[in-house]
């Protein structure tokens, strides 16, 4: 299928639970959730002492002063402080790319091993200061007598001094991610009912994964928490009914909106990482892989000039890494699409299946067609886990590597699982893992 | 680690005030690591018996400075009494007098043991005699002064005072690791057992479970043993699961997120023991929670946890790993956290104390069970013991809980986890269905 000299494989994973903002990792830094999750991946592991090729993580809101946050987080666990880091940013598809970067080092024999990682903490978030203060506090920084510097802090004016709260919304249309969604919902037709059918589901199935003690071994307690805060097990879709819209209420071209609290995903605190290897590094050390990356795109979408859905990029990008791999989407046995909002879902799915939309926007012959919905995200996904940003795709590798490998188990068939995560700026990143068993 | 008033009278003038009021003045008790010598001399050995000149002969051996009279020692670190011929109460004197005058030559820490035999119901002078023994131990460790302790050690008879359990535990109770622990009785019931290779890593080699290992006695329990030779798995709820992998990253120990009390939760173990290739020479059952509350207001959301956690769990975790039959190695050792709360009982603590004093009768029948084998099961009884837990309690019960013991201060998690490394060494193997208080003489129950 490819020519890279090896195969990158991921042997395991380990998260904290996600919080909901403002929850019970209010006032805990993104380097301290960071590090929680990878000092339980060490311990998981014994990792102790090990050296690894390097370790990829990021945040999506992070710190000015984060600049080697993954490094720090790092230096902060058992592992050979030797171990370099490097930190990468892309929205919410932050460490689908983190696993992508190592998985690529690993398979052209640069590293032999490496983690990937995310964190995001909503209630952490920086808060920047004005441009003009900023401007005044450089000059009484530079300034090289006391008088120069009085001078300068004496053009601070009182509304210098109100915070500038981060910005929910994208720079270039003023929208939030959530707006942006209602409109693509609204011209796409998904209903209600639909969007709360599909948060009852992610739910349900976290819920009974969790009951069957899939996550002991995804998932470290963090704080109290044993697991994410937000799963409702005992949700019904009488209680999903009876929440009122909260997107899409304000844009006069949405008639009817559709996308309430508990169809769209939280603001969520957490981290998340996974550990990959060659074949070689992971039989050294006695760890059984799960699965391998086999291959990855990312596409993006004109959202500001164009007629595009700011979160539609994924249903660019899968076409191309099928394509590229001989696939057609029935043929994976396992979809992991991440739940932004469970319009996002539908939209993507809906997509695929119009010949019109595969025609035109996707320059096919005709629709990819509809998936088998059981075999989607099985074990719950964003609209039950909750979604700190950058730790998503770390918890997506995870759980469809130990999905896949179970199911290959069991069945004796090789698994194949699709990953997809839009992300801000119109942007998406699409992955495709395979089962391995010994 | 201390509390505020050992601070207050350990410095002068608290010292001065304290002792013109009358009032108890703890001393620093040496652990492991303040004494590391494992006998502390010079030693004294009294008794006459052929027992008691091999004994003194085998310290002799191991280095020590042993002597079998008290005259020209101006200070004495150990005595040991060997009162394994009794015959009537009228022998007792003759044995322990001597030890009288020499009191107040006892250095700080210095220990006094006696081997004896229990009652057997049979010779009503030879039974007195024996029982009187108990009486004179559990006084004289009221009177010990500078953290110094008194035990005693009870031979069963047809077993030899060379029997492993004996050598064990006599070394044990001289060691700096029975800080903690005075007024206290081993009953060593058979030969089992056998004599440890390595003294400085006496649980070399030894696979142990710790449960309730992230905080407070459990992970002084894993570190223990863990310091001992052993390689850890440890265990703990979930939502401890980040100080349980703090935990294993510094022991280098396997970690398992599970609640004890959940369904399955005895299977679930045995089958990552198996995922993980382990087998498990130690079971230490630790986990355990209070919901205190007087009687009166007591409701099943704080009894059914407390016995759930506490003593239902260790039964299912320990059958499963005895049905699983590739869970546990040869001579399993399965110690239990019981309480001195499940002896004497303790108020607002019903739920508690019926808990512990399961427990108690739990590791009795246990041991039963395992004896064929020659695995053993015991359970050690904390005290006081400065912890997370006791740190909730009122001040003043704190205060007062703390110095109703002979050695007038709180234990520390410590103490707890060095007599759980004793009972899971392989010279414990005579050493059977008995609960060792760790409490310095906490003046309740026995």
């Amino acid at each position: 299928m490819n020519d890279f000299p090896r195969e990158a494989l991921i042997l395991g994973g380990n998260r904290i639970p996600f919080a909901r903002s403002g929850g019970p990792y209010a006032g805990i830094s993104n380097q301290d959730l960071l590090t929680a999750a990878l000092e339980g991946l060490v311990a998981r592991y014994s990792l102790q002492g090990e050296k690894l090729g390097e370790i990829a993580g990021g945040a999506v809101l992070k710190l000015a002063g984060d600049l080697n946050l993954t490094r720090e987080s790092a230096l902060g666990t058992p592992l050979d402080p030797r171990t370099p880091a490097v930190d990468m940013s892309k929205a919410c598809a932050t460490s689908l790319e983190t696993v992508l970067h190592v998985s690529n080092r690993i398979r052209l024999g640069q590293i032999d091993s490496g983690i990937a990682c995310g964190v995001d903490s909503a209630s952490d978030a920086p808060i920047e200061v004005t441009p003009r203060l900023r401007r005044i506090l450089h000059r009484a920084f530079a300034a090289k007598t006391a008088m120069q510097r009085v001078k300068a802090l004496s053009a601070i004016r009182p509304a210098d001094l109100s915070p500038v709260p981060p910005r929910n919304g994208e720079p270039r249309t003023g929208l939030s991610m959530g707006e942006h969604q209602a409109l693509t919902t609204a011209e796409w037709g998904i209903t209600r009912e639909a969007q709360d059918e599909l948060a009852l589901a992610s739910h349900k199935n976290l819920a009974a994964a969790y009951d069957a003690g899939f996550f002991d071994d995804l998932v470290t307690g963090y704080r109290g928490l044993a697991r994410d805060q937000n799963l409702r097990p005992d949700s019904t879709l009488e209680k999903l009914g009876s929440l009122k819209p909260v997107f899409g209420v304000k844009s006069p071209q949405v008639a009817e909106p559709t996308m309430t609290a508990g169809n769209s995903t939280p603001l969520s605190d957490g981290a998340s990482s996974v550990l990959l290897g060659s074949a070689e590094w992971a039989a050294e050390r006695g760890l059984k892989p799960l699965a391998r990356v086999v291959d990855a795109r990312s596409a993006a979408v004109d959202f500001v000039h164009g007629d595009e859905g700011l979160l539609m990029a994924p249903a660019y990008a899968v076409p191309e890494l099928l394509d590229a791999n001989g696939l057609a989407l029935q043929d994976l046995d396992l979809y992991e699409i991440h739940e932004a909002f469970a319009s996002t879902v539908l939209t993507t799915l809906k997509a695929w299946e119009s010949d019109e939309f595969c025609r035109t926007r996707l320059g096919r012959g005709g629709a990819l067609g509809a998936i088998d919905r059981s075999r989607l995200n099985v074990a719950g996904s964003s609209l039950a886990a909750g979604h700190p940003f950058a730790a998503t795709g770390g918890r997506l590798v995870a759980t469809l590597a130990k999905l896949l490998h179970e199911r290959a188990v069991e069945t004796g068939r090789v698994q194949r699982g699709l990953i997809s995560v839009c992300a801000a700026a119109g942007q998406g990143t699409v992955m495709l893992l395979e089962s391995v068993t010994d | 680690m201390t509390d505020t008033y050992t601070r207050l009278v350990r410095s002068a003038p608290g010292g001065m005030l304290a002792k013109q009021l009358g009032l108890p003045r703890p001393s620093k008790l040496l652990r492991r690591g303040d004494r590391p010598e494992p006998v502390l001399g010079p030693v004294v050995v009294l008794g006459a018996s052929a027992a008691a000149d091999a004994l003194a002969r085998r310290l002799l051996d191991e280095g020590a400075d042993v002597r079998r009279r008290f005259e020209d020692l101006r200070s004495v670190g150990t005595v040991v009494i060997v009162a394994d011929e009794l015959t009537a109460p009228g022998d007792l004197g003759p044995l322990v007098l001597p030890l009288a005058g020499a009191m107040r030559s006892l250095l700080p820490g210095a220990r006094v043991v006696t081997i004896s035999r229990p009652a057997t119901g049979e010779e009503p002078a030879r039974d007195a005699a024996r029982g009187g023994v108990e009486g004179f131990v559990r006084s004289l460790a009221h009177e010990m002064r500078g953290g110094a302790t008194a035990n005693g050690i009870l031979v069963a008879d047809g077993v030899g005072p060379d029997a492993p359990g004996v050598v064990g535990a006599l070394r044990f109770l001289l060691s700096a690791r029975s800080a903690f622990i005075t007024g206290q009785f081993l009953t060593v019931t058979s030969d089992a057992g056998s004599a440890t290779a390595d003294l400085a890593q006496p649980l070399a080699g030894r696979t142990a479970l710790v449960t309730g290992a992230a905080r407070g006695i459990g992970a002084a329990i894993a570190r223990t043993l863990s310091a001992d030779g052993a390689r850890l798995v440890v265990l703990d709820v979930p939502g401890a699961g980040t100080e349980l992998s703090r935990l294993a990253n510094e022991l280098r120990a396997v970690p398992i997120q599970l609640d004890v009390t959940s369904e399955g939760a005895g299977e679930r173990l045995v089958s990552f023991l198996r995922e993980h290739g382990l087998l498990l020479d130690i079971v230490v059952l630790n986990a355990g929670i209070t919901r205190d509350k007087l009687f009166a207001n007591m409701t099943p959301d704080r009894w059914d946890p407390v016995l759930g956690v506490n003593i239902t769990s260790q039964i299912t975790l320990s059958e499963a790993l005895l049905e699983a039959g590739d869970a546990l190695g040869a001579h399993p050792r399965f110690v239990s956290l019981a309480s001195t709360s499940g002896i004497a009982g303790n108020r607002g603590q019903t739920n508690y104390a019926a808990s512990k004093a399961g427990v108690m009768a739990f590791v009795d029948a246990l041991a039963g069970r395992l004896e064929a084998s020659g695995g053993t099961a015991n359970a050690v009884a904390p005290g006081f013991i400065e912890t997370e837990m006791t740190a909730k309690m009122p001040a003043l019960t704190r205060e007062v809980a703390r110095r109703v013991n002979s050695l007038a201060q709180g234990g520390r998690p410590v103490d707890v986890a060095e007599a759980i490394a004793f009972l899971a060494s392989d010279e414990a193997g005579g050493v059977q269905g008995q609960t060792l208080r760790v409490c310095g003489q906490n003046m309740v129950g026995k």
